[in-house]
């Protein structure tokens, strides 16, 4: 009996399974960004207004889809393709930013997306997850600075601020979305991946 | 009258794009005050009444505020101070940008009512992969999953009460709606799973390497060049009168 | 002429498993050939199919042994008509396949038009595909794979969601198809009766390997005792007057018990809701719902406004989808969420044949195994009452059997149970009390 050699090399282009389920976690997080407005909205805006920038304590979860896409899919751009089409799927639901929430989106993408592509997209840890969450999360900042024009404020604002917003990112995004992704794989929903089967 | 009707689903997004973006260079009354301006002028003859305006645009109008105060509060120093106090510091300057930051929130949020529409997905999906050229598969995919995504509303009612027969609804309510998130999330990533099989069936592994057709023509019409430009017009000019009368402000720290 | 599908030696092991799902299959299709395959569950069947279809994977998901070459396009119908819905729109979703092929436009919507009155979907293009019941989406399916001139034809039990009238909506159609295209039909079902006309040749697989079989052949359909009425004079669980449910005509119908109740009817009738009503989980909307103080133990007020866990000590309920229910972890953790003795919690593990699960996954789960969870999680309590929405769904012959068998040990020792189904066979063995919903 002939046996095809196995290959273990890693494959970078995406099979269907890849793009439709990066695409469910994207538009199920962009539901979560949408229910978390409502609430976050709530905690920034009082905090923001007050504070000089702990409302970035909040910010963590709209740094999911990077990080979550990134764990799950472990190939080039799915960091930036989940996070965006979560931004875009919470702006089309309606949010109070509109196209900001799309730059905001591509800016957090590319910053978790940096992290796993640093890791040659080998490794996929907790202590990853949480500098992924991280990089979304100064990611945020960046683009803060012009669609918020943060860059006009005082820079104890923007210290704190980016602050938070990194142990915000690290927490809410990095640790919770270590532990979302390993739940779902417990439930067997993740099967096809990697990150479904018993090696982390 | 409307004068969007009709338009591309795609043009909608870009015309967002080129009516806000460049107002985001400034932190000034001006530029905002013009590109508001026009959005209020154009909004009933693009079929949204102000009344309507003020409906559907009730979140921006709260957010405005919301984001004036932390820049009277934090902007940077200068000029007359009217209020120290520990890191809060209200000068000339960042009243100032407060009330330009006011301003343009409105300014880029309000467009988003105007030109939203009820989209069909499908339409959308078409128009940014054949007008925009963004990945089919991926545009596809993302079309497909917004699809599965909003049958949860029948599994809600489902799970619910399956909670209920099994004992266990009487738990606190953030628990509660926690798991049934969850659930709804299992669900559909188990549903993806499927149809991306049944995509696969249909064909749809083929398309990365010889790409498809398309049954459903998305074309760009004079109609959507003229409202593009217009957009960009006015945001450029939002610009320009604010540089002309020496109110621009680049990224409000010029 | 060259065959439509050549396989020699063909294998197949998942990446996640250590035994091959397939081993050692050779097959020969010709052209036009309409095949039905036959087979115990787990022997492999989706994953033959699967490989016909191209749709195996590659190195990531798993190994392959042997050749196969296909002279021809392939597509596939699956067996859950919810999942194979791609578009929102009914032209959209069968203009599919065609815009995956690179047919031009112009030939496109021609195809489609085609396709669907081929399989008798007489709907307009821009009919939203949500509002179209299961036999329709199935249909929907074949209209997609026909327009996309598939010269080989899969289907994967694509009657087994599906009620009868649905069932047979489906044969019909795929009838109508095999006699207008010379297309190459394999089937693979549970239940072979239907299909046997238009079928001339029929293949079985099984641990050896796969085999020509007959018409002969085929598994008969099982054979169970008959339904044994209600004894005159029984008292009533549950009775209802005139009860006026959020859909449908007011119903007057009684549950004896320590009895089987089958209710029955056609798909829109009302059933789930009348059961999900009777059961507490869905408020009446007018008339009279009683209840015997066998099933309220205690408690005064309507079950409807009975607490959570409360109901769930009285009624148990078994819904259609079984992943609804699943809330935890494990087999166990699941089993024990309701907060029942552990001694029935080991006891029903062991008459469920479950226990060597018990740190599974419940989401892992085979189709029968979930059911069987999900009928032990709804008796962990010892309900007075037991529903049950259809719980022969997509079940393959033995868990059918076993499930039928459950029953009558439940109402042998006093249960009442009430089931709503389409299957003839489960009615005619459990049917002590029929109701019919119109």
């Amino acid at each position: 009996m002939t046996t095809t050699a196995a290959r273990t090399r890693a494959r970078s282009s995406w099979r269907v399974i890849d793009i439709i389920i990066a695409s469910v976690l994207g538009v199920a997080t962009g539901l979560i960004f949408w229910v978390w407005n409502s609430i976050g909205f709530a905690w920034t805006t009082a905090m923001d207004a007050l504070t000089p920038g702990f409302g970035g304590l909040a910010l963590g979860i709209w740094l999911l889809g990077g990080v979550i896409g990134g764990l799950v899919i472990r190939k080039p751009g799915a960091a930036i393709f989940v996070e965006v089409l979560a931004a875009a799927v919470s702006a089309l639901l309606g949010n109070q930013w509109g196209i900001e929430t799309l730059y905001h989106g591509i800016a957090q993408g590319i910053g978790a997306e940096l992290v796993f592509a640093a890791f040659a997209y080998r490794r996929f840890t907790l202590p990853v997850a949480m500098l992924a969450g991280a990089g979304a999360s100064v990611g945020n900042f960046l683009v803060s600075l012009f669609t918020s024009a943060n860059i006009a404020k005082s820079l104890a604002f923007n210290s704190i601020y980016l602050t938070c917003g990194v142990i915000s990112g690290v927490i809410l995004a990095g640790l919770l979305g270590h532990w979302l992704v390993k739940a779902l794989a417990g439930t067997g929903a993740l099967d096809r991946f990697a990150a479904g089967r018993k090696r982390v | 009258m409307n004068l969007l009707a009709g338009i591309n689903p795609v043009t909608r997004i870009l015309a967002l794009i080129l009516l806000t973006t460049p107002l985001l260079l400034s932190v000034d009354i001006v530029s905002a005050a013009v590109a508001l301006g026009f959005t209020l002028l154009a909004a009933p003859l693009c079929g949204v009444s102000w009344g309507r305006l003020l409906r559907r645009g009730w979140p921006i109008l709260m957010a405005a505020p919301l984001a004036a105060v932390p820049m009277a509060l934090y902007g940077r120093p200068e000029g007359e101070t009217y209020l120290h106090f520990l890191l809060i510091h209200v000068t000339d300057n960042s009243l100032q940008l407060a009330a330009a930051i006011f301003v343009r929130v409105l300014a880029v949020g309000l467009p988003v009512v105007v030109l939203s529409a009820d989209v069909d997905p499908t339409d959308l999906g078409d128009g940014l992969a054949q007008v925009l050229r963004l990945p089919a598969r991926f545009v596809l995919g993302a079309v497909a999953a917004t699809r599965l995504v909003t049958l949860f509303r029948d599994d809600l009612d489902s799970m619910r009460r399956a909670r209920r027969a099994r004992g266990i609804a009487d738990q606190g309510r953030i628990r509660h709606f926690l798991t049934l998130a969850f659930g709804l999330l299992v669900l559909s990533l188990r549903r993806g799973t499927k149809l991306a099989t049944a995509m696969e069936a249909r064909g749809f592994n083929r398309v990365a390497e010889h790409g498809r057709t398309w049954a459903r023509e998305s074309t760009l019409s004079g109609r959507d060049g003229v409202v593009m430009s217009v957009c960009l017009v006015a945001s450029v000019a939002a610009i320009g009168i604010a540089v002309a009368v020496g109110s621009f402000r680049f990224l409000g720290v010029a | 002429m060259t065959a439509l599908v050549e396989a020699r030696g063909l294998g197949w092991r998942h990446a996640s498993r250590v035994d091959p799902a397939l081993e050692n299959i050779s097959l020969r299709l010709e052209r036009g050939e309409k095949v039905l395959l036959t087979g115990r569950s787990g022997a492999g069947k989706s994953t033959l199919l699967a490989a016909l279809a191209g749709l195996l994977g590659d190195e990531e998901d798993g190994d392959q042994t042997g050749t196969l070459t296909i002279d021809g396009t392939v597509g596939m119908v699956l067996q859950d008509p919810d999942s194979q819905v791609i578009a929102s729109r009914v032209g959209d979703d069968v203009a599919f396949g065609c815009e995956n092929l690179r047919i031009p436009r112009e030939e496109i919507w021609p195809r489609v038009r085609r396709a669907l009155d081929l399989v008798g979907l007489d709907l307009p293009l821009d009919h939203p595909t949500r509002h179209l019941s299961g036999g329709q989406k199935q249909r929907l399916a074949l209209a997609g794979v026909i327009a996309m001139g598939a010269d080989l034809i899969l289907l994967d039990e694509p009657t087994a969601n599906l009620d009868p009238v649905g069932q047979r909506e489906v044969v019909e159609a795929v009838t109508a198809v095999a006699a207008e295209t010379d297309a190459t039909l394999f089937v693979v079902e549970h239940r072979p009766q239907l299909w046997v006309p238009l079928m001339d040749r029929f293949l079985h697989l099984d641990e050896d390997g796969l085999h020509e079989s007959t018409a002969a052949g085929l598994p008969a359909p099982p054979v169970l005792p008959a339904a044994r009425g209600v004894a005159p004079g029984t008292p009533p669980l549950v009775s209802a007057r005139d009860l006026q449910t959020i859909w449908g005509p007011p119903r007057t119908l009684d549950l004896p018990q320590g009895a089987s109740t089958v209710i029955t009817g056609p798909n829109g009738a009302g059933k789930s809701t009348l059961a999900l009503t009777l059961a507490g989980l869905l408020d009446p909307v007018g008339g009279e719902l009683t209840y015997a103080e066998e099933l309220r133990q205690g408690l005064r007020k309507s079950p409807h406004a009975w607490s959570s866990r409360q109901l769930a000590q009285r009624v148990g309920y078994v819904f259609q989808d079984p992943e609804h229910q699943f809330v935890a972890r494990t087999v166990a953790e699941e089993m024990a969420v309701s907060g029942g003795p552990q001694e029935r919690i080991d006891e029903l593990l062991h008459r469920l044949r479950l226990t060597h699960l018990a740190e599974a996954n419940p989401f892992t789960l085979s189709g029968g195994e979930k059911r069987r969870l999900s009928v032990a999680t709804a008796l962990v309590n010892a309900p007075a009452l037991l529903v049950l929405d259809e719980p022969t769904f997509g079940q393959d012959p033995t868990t059918f059997v076993e499930l039928v068998g459950m029953v009558r040990e439940l109402t042998d020792r006093g249960v009442t149970v009430a089931s709503i189904t389409h299957d003839e066979l489960y009615a005619h063995a459990l049917g002590d009390h029929l109701v019919e919903v119109r």
